[in-house]
């Protein structure tokens, strides 16, 4: 609908509202299917590349330098290291959180690529590099990586 | 390689809300001023190359296919390129291979972006199934690689003060520059809201409608200064990946060396660069990443990236001044080119014979550059 | 110019969705697409696979295919479309299956493989590289591919209306019915037969029959135009291995051209895009040809357009029974460059985007 007023029948319409909707239904692949089927036990499965030998959780399909499967799957830890992070303090539309969140990459033990997500039960300005964090487990069983609710300081805030 | 000029270059005004053009009526703006500079019509180019970043932008699927006749592409071959961020450097690299490899003789090249008309944050965060909900637009993606930066190279703040502050300065030299900051000091930079934390609201580029446009071509004869394009690179390497160096990327130093091979120079021998810089932060990690200082930090610090410094770094104001995302890159390529033409008028580096161009898009992942000079090679 | 040739190709079967309803025999088989597995070949449904997957499994086949590995490659190019995957920069998270890594010289396009195909040849022809991977995915399956397709109109004038694409293509078969061209039976008599022939196609898993007798019974969806005159989607992907100078069949000409978007400026009955895009490819008359069909009546059309009078017209049965987005147009060259494997002296394949035949490419294949 024009958002000019239809009063004004000689003003010329500069604007209009054509709002879309696509309805689209992401099916998990088998590797994520797997990841996910974990994360409802409350386990951190990622995959094993034949090539290069690192570990990629959540898990890829593909290795991305090797180009190869990825079919050996390994248990990774419930705790890691925060590789580096931002504060986001900026509200946008369709946001999830409310600000200000820490958005955090976290290098998981027992896996070589940093995982992103959220830290939580600390204050901002408390987050440093390096810094070791666990995972705080959501109760219900969701089955995508907000299982993990938030990454928290390992053994309790400092 | 048959050697391959920018002979005409258009932008338009860039603006947070360009409503008196539709989208046709943006490029057409950009269009119709390169070819006026080339001294040339629609009648005159073989083929259309455009460039911009996601359609969920605009919303408008493949609009290259409606803008056709906005473009004069019809009854003619019509190209478009999408690379994220860095699209509209490989648009430009793209449209100079058409020239190069004898394909064409003529090619007109378009990027644009108009984000008034729909919400470029929403569409860079949405939501994925299976997937936190950690999205947060691109500062919330480089925020992170930017504090990795400032702990590696131990930099002290100010110096994404100081790159704010100098591209607002140049910017206010550029009348098609969106953002006109001429009076901007450190302490507005400083005092400044943080947005994505280490990233202030002045650190960051605007959102801008805009287009751009260059004629490339392998008869220079009927232009006076054109720019010859001497080396150019599209480089790209995986997202994520154990080990990956995000602050420094490996394409990004090839997309560099790449160049400087191809036009046969080294960094040193630059007069200017255009570099994306979205972030301020971006400017002393690309001047490392491209070779062109050792300590980019230091290099800010000491004045050389200014106008009249040692190597002006976006004498134009750059991304920080403009960003209609999709036109983003290919304006450093044209701003480059307009310093080797001696055409850039209050932003011009003096003497400026060689100059390079250079974009970056996705997750600091994919790279476009090109080498222009004065001189036919 | 230099000699560009075809050397490598891969592919997964397309995995088709949307038959219509008054298809006759068993429907169709879901394929199984063909991926390595921890000991050798395994084979898998299509929702198995992820983007990355699916770009790794056909890159894998085409580098093996012609005899080439990752580090001989110079010039990487893929084509796809954000919207048909339903999410922004669906690219990059593909390019993880074709392993980038050291960094390569990369591009994409967002439109059809075809046209990444085109963008490598043009990059073969600046002549810094000698090797070009080229490859296109994609899973409209995810979401509306009408409703997408919707969304390339004229967002001023014609998007907000929201016509199918079968209304534009409908406007398109009436306007060859008016001027007499050909009428409902001859679009039936094109998808009869295109069904038959992917019937026997290696590589199309479709089995179902349509009798040409009775589909005229069924009602117009968009008159003249009913549900069997538009191609299936499909899921897919594919990739071709280009060399310069090398071995296979050989690129004599590639072009491709644009008509206005606008129905009411241009004449229907014909495509000038395509014709001029079959002279600038080097023109003359093929053996064989692989069309991107959308619609029945664009094969009347293309005939005319790309003088295909005297030559076998989509012997794997094209794309109406099945048509992959962002990937058919790459599949064509494939299936063309497979006639000059087998023999033919020459093959065309052909690529089309936008409403109505609004935009075509042309590939001109010959034996080496
Ligand atoms: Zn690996």
């Amino acid at each position: 609908m024009s958002d000019s007023d239809h009063t004004h029948e000689t003003a010329p319409v500069t604007r209009f509202k054509a709002p879309t909707r696509l309805d689209y239904t992401v099916t998990a692949a088998a590797v994520t299917a797997d990841f996910l089927r974990h994360i409802l036990e409350q386990r951190l499965v990622g995959r094993r590349c034949p090539v290069c030998a690192k570990v990629y959780l959540p898990p890829r399909g593909v290795c991305p330098t090797c180009a190869v499967r990825c079919h050996e799957q390994v248990e990774a830890g419930h705790a890691g290291t925060i590789d580096t992070f931002s504060v986001v303090r900026i509200p946008f539309e369709g946001q999830v959180l409310e600000p200000p969140y820490v958005c955090a990459r976290i290098l998981i033990d027992g896996t070589d690529a940093p995982l992103l997500h959220i830290v939580g039960e600390i204050a901002p300005e408390e987050v440093t590099l390096g810094m070791r964090v666990e995972a705080v487990w959501d109760d219900r069983p969701l089955p995508t990586l907000a299982r993990v609710r938030y990454f928290r300081p390992e053994g309790g805030t400092p | 390689m048959i050697p391959t000029a920018v002979i005409g270059i258009g932008q338009t005004r860039h603006a947070a809300k360009r409503p008196d053009v539709s989208m046709p009526g943006l490029v057409r703006e950009a269009a119709l001023r390169a070819l006026e500079d080339a001294g040339l019509t629609f009648a005159d180019i073989d083929a259309v190359v455009l460039g911009k970043a996601p359609d969920m932008f605009e919303g408008v699927v493949q609009p290259e296919l409606f803008l056709a006749e906005a473009l004069g592409a019809v009854g003619k071959p019509m190209f478009r390129v999408h690379t994220a961020g860095s699209v509209g450097g490989s648009t430009a690299v793209v449209a100079a291979h058409h020239v190069s490899s004898g394909v064409h003789k003529r090619v007109l090249t378009v990027a644009y972006e108009k984000q008034s008309e729909s919400n470029a944050m929403w569409a860079l965060s949405q939501p994925f199934p299976f997937l936190p909900p950690v999205s947060a637009g691109a500062g919330g993606y480089f925020a992170p690689v930017i504090r990795a930066y400032i702990d590696r190279a131990k930099a002290p703040d100010h110096i994404g003060w100081q790159v704010a502050v100098k591209d607002r300065q140049h910017g206010a030299l550029n009348p098609c520059a969106h953002l006109q900051l001429p009076d901007i000091t450190l302490e507005q930079v400083k005092a400044s809201p943080l947005l994505w934390d280490p990233i202030r609201y002045l650190e960051t580029c605007p959102s801008s409608d805009g287009a751009v446009a260059m004629v490339l071509s392998s008869d220079a004869s009927t232009c006076r200064n054109p720019a010859w394009v001497l080396g150019t690179s599209v480089r790209s390497e995986p997202l994520l990946f154990a080990g990956r160096d995000e602050v420094n990327p490996r394409a990004g130093q090839l997309c560099g060396a790449d160049c400087y091979a191809e036009a046969g120079v080294t960094p040193d021998q630059l007069d200017c660069a255009e570099l994306y810089v979205p972030f301020s932060w971006y400017e002393p990690m690309w001047l490392e990443n491209l070779g062109l200082f050792e300590s980019g930090w230091r290099a800010v610090d000491a004045g050389h990236t200014k106008l009249g410094g040692r190597l002006p770094i976006n004498p134009s104001g750059g991304v920080m001044c403009s960003n209609p995302i999709g036109a983003s890159g290919m304006l450093r390529f044209a701003e480059a080119a307009r310093q080797v033409r001696g055409t850039a008028d209050a932003h011009q580096v003096d003497g400026a014979r060689l100059a390079m161009g250079h974009a970056y898009g996705g997750g600091s992942q994919f790279f476009a550059a090109w080498i222009v000079g004065s001189t036919r090679p | 110019m230099r000699r560009v040739h075809v050397q490598g190709v891969g592919r997964l079967p397309p995995a088709v969705r949307n038959v219509p309803s008054y298809a006759t025999g068993p429907a169709w088989d879901e394929p199984q697409w063909s991926v390595a597995g921890p000991d050798g070949p395994e084979l898998l449904t299509p929702a198995a696979l992820d983007e990355a997957e699916m770009v790794q499994a056909v890159t894998a086949a085409a580098l093996a295919d012609a005899g080439l590995s990752r580090d001989d490659v110079g010039f990487i190019c893929s084509g796809s479309n954000d919207y048909h995957q339903g999410r922004p920069f669906s690219f990059v998270m593909a390019l993880d299956g074709v392993g980038c890594w050291p960094p390569k010289r990369e591009s994409h396009v967002e439109m059809d493989g075809a046209f990444a195909l085109y963008e490598a040849w043009v990059r073969l022809q600046h002549g810094d590289v000698d090797v070009a991977l080229v490859y296109a995915y994609g899973r409209s399956s995810l979401g509306p591919t009408d409703e997408v397709l919707s969304l390339q109109l004229d967002p001023y004038f014609l998007a907000p209306l929201g016509p199918p694409p079968i209304a534009l293509a409908g406007l398109q078969a009436q306007a060859l019915v008016d001027a007499g061209l050909a009428t409902e039976a001859d679009f039936a008599a094109v998808v009869a037969r295109a069904w038959r022939a992917a019937a026997d196609d290696l590589y199309t898993s479709v089995s179902a029959e349509l009798v040409e007798d009775r589909m005229l019974l069924h009602p117009a969806v968009a008159s003249p135009l009913r549900a069997h005159d538009q191609a299936s989607f499909a899921d897919g992907a594919a990739a071709v291995v280009l060399v310069a100078e090398g071995a296979g069949p050989a690129i004599e000409g590639i072009a491709h051209c644009i008509d206005p978007m606008d129905f009411g400026t241009r004449d229907l009955t014909t495509s000038r895009s395509a014709r001029l895009a079959h002279a600038a490819a080097g023109g003359g008359i093929p053996e064989v040809a692989e069309l991107h069909l959308r619609f029945s009546p664009e094969a009347l059309i293309l005939r005319d357009a790309l003088g295909l009078e005297e030559a076998l017209v989509d012997p794997t049965g094209g794309t109406l029974p099945s048509d992959v987005p962002m990937v058919s147009g790459l599949t064509r060259v494939i299936a063309a460059t497979e006639h000059v494997r087998g023999g033919a002296g020459r093959a065309l394949a052909h690529c089309t985007a936008g409403p109505c035949l609004q935009q075509n490419l042309v590939t001109l294949l010959v034996a080496p």
